[in-house]
């Protein structure tokens, strides 16, 4: 099943329905028919976005410049969702299972509160990766998130189970409040990197300056370093070898918290 | 019917059934992995006294393991997957997790699982953490060295025990020879001979006239026994060793064993015959003729 936008909405449009679980083994009329917010008011998907039937194993394909439509993919459970082109925020958020894959860049909030699944986007990502919405305690408790470019401030805000890999940089408070669960930069980290993180794993290739309240640990080379970094590879992430075999320095902290996380350089 | 001078006793192996699992071990290099590998498998020969069977499977290169680090393949065997989950524990923990360097990975999808690192970790009193990759969580227990790294559950699946063969020869050299052979030509994936190097000279029948004893000296195979007892050995047989093998499934334990009696059998290799106790040990019967023939 193929979408494609063929007018590209002057406000945010906000499409929860955009995602196989509502759309697959629906007719096109039907699909058209489905209700989206365009700005304030309520609109159908068929006014914005052509459709076109088609079986394809499970994936639905959405094309166009997505950037100002939000919550693609939102509460999906299975199937495949590929878009072909940049997509707004909220991408996937609260995702329960199956795939997305942005050919393009994504707003903020990607995977917001998501528990299952996997989104891989291809370019840059925004604010808010993974995290919580502002006033919740709790962000992504599940699934993966791939990045193979850049994404900005705030990368698992509240973070508290699964997988978040950057190919570039991350911008400031990476790993902020993380719960537990993994943030792996393979750029260069922001600013106060793991602020108040209670549990949990922030790795970077790169040097970083942390906050005081980080305690220095060792340089050693953890098996689960090598194995993490071997799955994001075979993943389609490029890492150096001296990434996989080299020591990290290991780093404990936030101090201020449970002190039971821990923030990974590579030393080489 | 005979492979050129040995004859194939046209008999079948007994076997029973078990359950397996395969672990992964890796090291900063071959040694370490190989030194726990030899620890974790050690006393583990039969399940009669030592609660489970277990042998390396064979030597994995450092591209074919989780971390990219040198490992072994170990299987090991019990009467249950209760049972599995007990030694594995038990074996990790005290001959892995003590081994400088090494890690410890499934190495078996199955439908079931057993918990292994969910339980170990608590060696890490508090200062235990894990990490999910891939679908599968890894406990990280900080030891004095560095970190032991533990998948958290392993496969188990039905698995084939037992299955065996014994090479009647004429003499010692030239039965050692023999199994010497069989035993490298029966690396199939899948399977462990768990004897010191495959081979086991004491093979046992079920019972004993002893009460407490489930097995005891298989007197119809000993050559210093053919005057006392009702014996099978041909006149001109000096010595008996046996292979015995477990698999995971009973196809690689069938093929292990066609490769294997292919090789033992040749000069002063008088038969190749099998354990067969009537029926009474095990549901799995391996006819050594079919075996050659291509069947089971």
């Amino acid at each position: 099943m193929r979408l494609s936008l063929h007018t590209a909405p002057e406000v945010p449009l906000e499409t929860d329905c955009l995602c196989p679980d509502q759309l697959l083994g629906k007719s096109a009329k039907e699909i058209a028919k489905l209700l989206v917010f365009h700005g304030n008011q309520r609109a159908e998907l068929g006014e914005f976005f052509h459709i076109q039937e088609g079986a394809q194993n499970g994936t639905v394909t959405v094309e166009g410049d997505l950037a100002k439509v939000k919550q693609v993919g939102a509460g999906m459970s299975d199937g495949k969702l590929r878009i072909v082109g940049n997509v707004g925020a909220h991408l996937g958020a609260e995702m329960r299972g199956g795939e997305i894959v942005v050919e393009g860049s994504a707003g903020d909030w990607v995977g917001r509160e998501m528990r299952g699944g996997r989104i891989t986007i291809l370019g840059d990502a925004g604010h808010l990766v993974g995290s919580a919405v502002r006033g919740a305690a709790v962000g992504m408790t599940g699934g993966e998130i791939f990045i193979l470019g850049s994404a900005k401030n705030e990368v698992g805000n509240g973070m508290r189970r699964g997988l978040i890999a950057i190919a570039g940089d991350s911008g400031d408070f990476t790993g902020v409040n993380l719960k537990a669960g993994t943030v792996v930069v393979l750029g260069n980290l922001g600013l106060r990197s793991g602020a108040g993180m209670v549990r949990g794993t922030i790795l970077s290739t790169q040097p970083a300056e942390l906050l005081p309240t980080f305690c220095y640990d060792t340089t050693y080379r953890p098996p689960i370093v090598r194995t993490l970094l071997l799955y994001l590879r075979r993943q389609g992430f490029t890492i150096e070898d001296v990434y996989i075999n080299g020591p990290y320095r290991r780093f404990s902290g936030d101090a201020i918290e449970l002190n039971k996380g821990e923030i990974l350089l590579y030393a080489g | 019917m005979f492979l050129g001078s040995t004859e194939i006793a046209d008999t079948f192996a007994e076997a029973f059934a078990m359950w397996g699992a395969r672990v992964i071990i890796t090291g900063e290099s071959e040694k370490w992995a190989l030194a726990a590998a030899r620890s974790m498998t050690g006393f583990a020969t039969s399940v009669i006294g030592c609660k489970c069977e277990a042998g390396i499977e064979r030597l994995l290169v450092a591209e074919e393991t989780p971390d990219g680090r040198p490992g072994v393949s170990v299987l090991l065997f019990a009467g249950s997957p209760k049972g599995v989950g007990s030694r594995l524990i038990e074996r990790i923990g005290q001959c892995v997790m003590t081994c400088p360097t090494t890690a410890c990975f499934n190495g078996l999808k199955t439908k079931e699982s057993i918990e292994i690192g969910g339980k170990l970790r608590y060696f890490g009193d508090g200062y235990q953490a894990s990490k999910v990759i891939g679908g599968s969580r890894f406990w990280r227990i900080p030891v004095m060295e560095g970190e032991f790294l533990v998948e958290e559950s392993f496969g188990v699946q039905p698995a084939v025990g037992g299955g065996n063969f014994l090479i009647l020869g004429r003499d010692l050299s030239s039965t050692l020879s023999a199994a010497e052979r069989a035993v490298a030509a029966m690396q199939v994936e899948g399977v462990i001979m768990p004897f010191p190097e495959g081979v086991v000279r004491s093979g046992s029948k079920p019972g004993s006239r002893y009460k407490s004893l489930p097995a005891s000296t298989n007197e119809a195979y000993c050559p210093s026994l053919r005057g006392r007892a009702k014996t099978q050995l041909p006149e001109s047989v000096g010595c008996v060793l046996e292979i015995v093998v477990d698999g995971l499934t009973e196809q690689a334990v069938a093929e292990a064993m066609r490769r294997g009696i292919c090789a033992a059998a040749g000069e002063s290799v008088i038969q190749i015959s099998a354990g067969n106790y009537g029926g009474s040990l095990g549901q799995f019967q391996f006819a050594l003729h079919a075996l050659l023939q291509g069947g089971s």
